[in-house]
This record gives C-alpha cells, structure tokens and sequence, in this order.
C-alpha cells in the first residue's frame, strides 16, 4: 500500500511540473491561434491544460467541471484536420499530409455562467524531432545509449533534409509567383500604352470634327 | 496489483520528459493590442529568446521581459528581429510581452522562441561517470551541430516567409494602383474633352463666362 500511495504521491508532483511549460491567459470565448510552418509526414504533438480564475481566492483553480477546450487544426488548404471539444487537459497529436502552414487554434465551449472569467492556458506545442519521446523508444527497442544517440542524429538529420524539400518546393513556387506577375506587369504595361494612345487618338479626332462643326478651323 | 501505479508512474514520466522546456509559437498580434505569455523558471536557470516580426506594418514589435518582482530586464522598442539571453535571478513567473499598441491599423504576425534551461540529455546518457568514448564525443558533437543546423533553418524559413508575405503585399498594393491610375487616365480623358469644348460652345458656361 505504501508504494501505491508513494506512487500516486509522485504522478501528482509530476502532474504539477506539467504545468511549468509556457503559459498565457484568454477571456472565455476568446479564440486563440497559432501557426505551425512544417514540411508534410510532420508530427506536431500539442499538450495544454486549462485553469479558470477563481475570483474568490484570486487564484487559479484546477479542475472546473463543464468547461472544454474546443480545438481546431487547419491544413494549408484550409481544410479542417482536427475540431474537437477537448477536456481541460490533454495532448493532441496530428500529422501533417500538405506542407505549409497549418493553424492550430483553441478556444473554450463557453457558458454563459462563466462568461468573462479569465482562462489560465499552459501551452506547449512539440514540431518534427522534438515530438519523438527517445525515453520511450529506448524502452520499446532495447536500444543502448549510443544505439539511441544515432537514432536522435538520425531523425534530426531526417528532420533537417524534409525542411530544405519544402524550402526547395517552397522558392520553386515563390519564383513562379514571381515570373508571373513579371509576365503580367509587361502585359498591363502594353495595355495601358494601347489605353493612351487610343484615347489620345480619340481626342483629336473628337475635338477635329468638333471645330469643325464650329467653323473654327 | 503494486505494478499498475508503478506502470502509470513510469508513463507519467515518460510523458513529462517530452515537455523539454523549449518551445516554438508563431501567433498573430491584433493592432492596438498586446499579447503575454508566462514562463515559470527557478533561480540561476539561464533562458533565451527570440523573436521576428513575419509580416505586418513595418515589421516592428515592442518586446518587453519582466521578472517576477515587476523589474524590466529586457526592453525594446520597434524591433523587426532579436534575441536577448539572460539568467533567473530569483524563481517565479517571468512575463514576455509583445505590443502592437503602437500600430493603430497594422496586425501583425511574430515568432518567438523561448529556451529555458540547457537541453534535456538523452535518457541513460551522462548518468555513468566514466570518460565517454571518441565516438560518444563525436555523436555528442554532430549532434550540436546538427542543433545549429536546424536553427539556421529555422532562421531562413522565417526570412522566407517574410519575403514572401512582403511580395504578396505588394502585389496587391500595385494591383489596386494600377486599377486606379487606369480609372484616373480614362477619366481624365473624358473630362479634358468635355472642358474643351466647354470653351468653344456658344452657350455661356462655367468657363467662358469671364
């Protein structure tokens, strides 16, 4: 018995250190986004946890019963990959099909009972290598210590090749963009000259027969 | 029946050393508005961190770090990009702030990075005391190396897309120009001739009434 209170002692003491990850405040309702540029096969692991202030005590209480977090997760197509209502706690994970820019965004499933209180949003948001948990692929793959270190060379080295795809993928297509508005701006350049001188031309023989007309000339 | 919690424990952990306390956001700052975030740290940790201005106005943000006594360690004005080191001085919530309240119409997005501590080292690697092998030293070696490479990366995918959302701004800025300069030739046009003529006509107008 004393090891399983010893134990649960622990989980609580590590479930607390969860929360020195990075954290912000939102009002209730507020909707808050983030955006994540990663190549495609990408894992972006998100782990938040949600405190309501508490005005009584001025601080933050841990568990308010009814309240989500919903979340939602775009693809650079703005497709939706992800739209959830989520508990107060918890770790999301997805993987990335299209290179670009996805956003992640949370907001929480508000109550007119809360509303206006402030929300306490520990957030931390993991990208590619730092996703991949080595403790747990070292206990799974009996893999030893230098066995392990290659493996994390490895995924960074793999890490950095997918970055510079998209990065070549990435100027391929800025440099289209960019021969193409070249393109264009000759294009509207020559029209607009043929613009000018059809008008110049209009003018004159306009204001010709109008004098003309006048006897003037 | 002991093995569960235990089990749970070893998860738990498991888990938590996923947490490294190194983390990556790209946000968007509304005009006139100013966004926080809060990093609780102990005493003597060293932390850094960096920022850049991907898009927005005249790329410039005011950057502010404050420590848990309300003491400014770290403030700038209109900055596009920078990056500031320091160390705790005493545990607490440390406080980032990044202001737009300048910009009245411009909204922005920033990156930022925020390192606190040295890495969290592999599980098993440094616990035994003896001298590492060459081939340790060396992985250890590539492995920081390998850390640089990927935050210059970081680096020029962020000028990327800074270039990126510049050029798209701008193309749309020279297309609505030249819309309108057509607009004002065409008209400009018309109304030359009409004023023209205005001169010659027999009835007395505007122009030649003098």
């Amino acid at each position: 018995m004393e090891l399983i209170k010893l134990s649960s002692l622990l989980v609580i003491a590590l479930l607390a250190d969860c929360a020195s990850a990075l954290y912000f405040h939102i009002a209730e309702g507020e909707r808050k986004c983030f955006i994540e540029e990663i190549p495609d096969d990408t894992t972006v692991i998100v782990n938040y946890k949600v405190e309501l202030y508490d005005p009584k005590s001025g601080g933050f209480m841990q568990t308010t019963p009814g309240i989500g977090m919903h979340v939602e997760v775009r693809d650079p197509n703005d497709r939706i990959l992800l739209s959830r209502v989520y508990s107060l706690e918890g770790m999301i994970s997805f993987t990335s099909s299209t290179p670009g820019e996805h956003v992640i965004c949370m907001y929480s499933n508000s109550t007119s009972w809360f509303s206006g209180s402030q929300l306490r949003v520990h957030l931390d948001i993991q990208v590619g290598e730092h996703a991949v948990d080595y403790a747990n692929v070292a206990q799974k793959e009996k893999l030893t210590e230098l066995q392990l270190r290659i493996r994390q060379l490895l995924d960074q080295v793999h890490q950095i090749t997918k970055e510079q795809a998209y990065q070549r993928q990435r100027e391929e297509r800025f440099r289209q963009t960019s021969e193409s508005t070249n393109q264009r701006v000759l294009w509207w350049s020559l029209l607009q000259t043929g613009v000018l001188v059809i008008i110049g031309y209009w003018q004159m023989r306009h204001l010709k027969s109008f004098f003309e007309a006048k006897k003037l000339v | 029946m002991f093995t569960a919690p235990l089990l749970f424990t070893i998860l738990i952990t498991i888990i938590n050393g996923v947490l490294s306390k190194s983390v990556e956001l790209t946000f968007e700052l509304p005009d006139s508005a100013e966004e926080c975030f809060y990093q609780t740290m102990d005493k003597d940790t060293a932390a850094s961190l960096e920022y850049q201005v991907i898009s927005g106005g005249q790329y410039d943000v005011s950057v502010k770090i404050e420590a848990p006594n309300r003491q400014i360690i770290y403030q700038q004005e209109k900055m596009q990009y920078d990056s500031h080191q320091f160390t705790a001085l005493a545990s607490g919530d440390y406080k980032v702030c990044f202001s737009n309240e300048f910009s009245t119409f411009s909204h922005k997005l920033v990156y930022m990075e925020l390192n606190v501590g040295p890495e969290q080292p592999l599980p098993g690697v440094g616990d035994h005391a003896t001298v590492l092998t060459q081939l340790e030293t060396s992985a250890e070696e590539i492995h920081s190396a390998l850390n640089r490479i990927i935050d210059h990366q970081t680096h020029h995918r962020l000028r990327e897309a800074q270039g990126r959302k510049r050029a798209e701004d701008l193309n749309e800025k020279v297309f609505w120009w030249s819309m309108g300069e057509t607009l004002a030739i065409v008209c400009v046009a018309f109304t030359q001739v009409m004023i023209l003529k205005n001169f010659f006509s027999d009835k007395p107008t505007l122009y030649n009434r003098l």
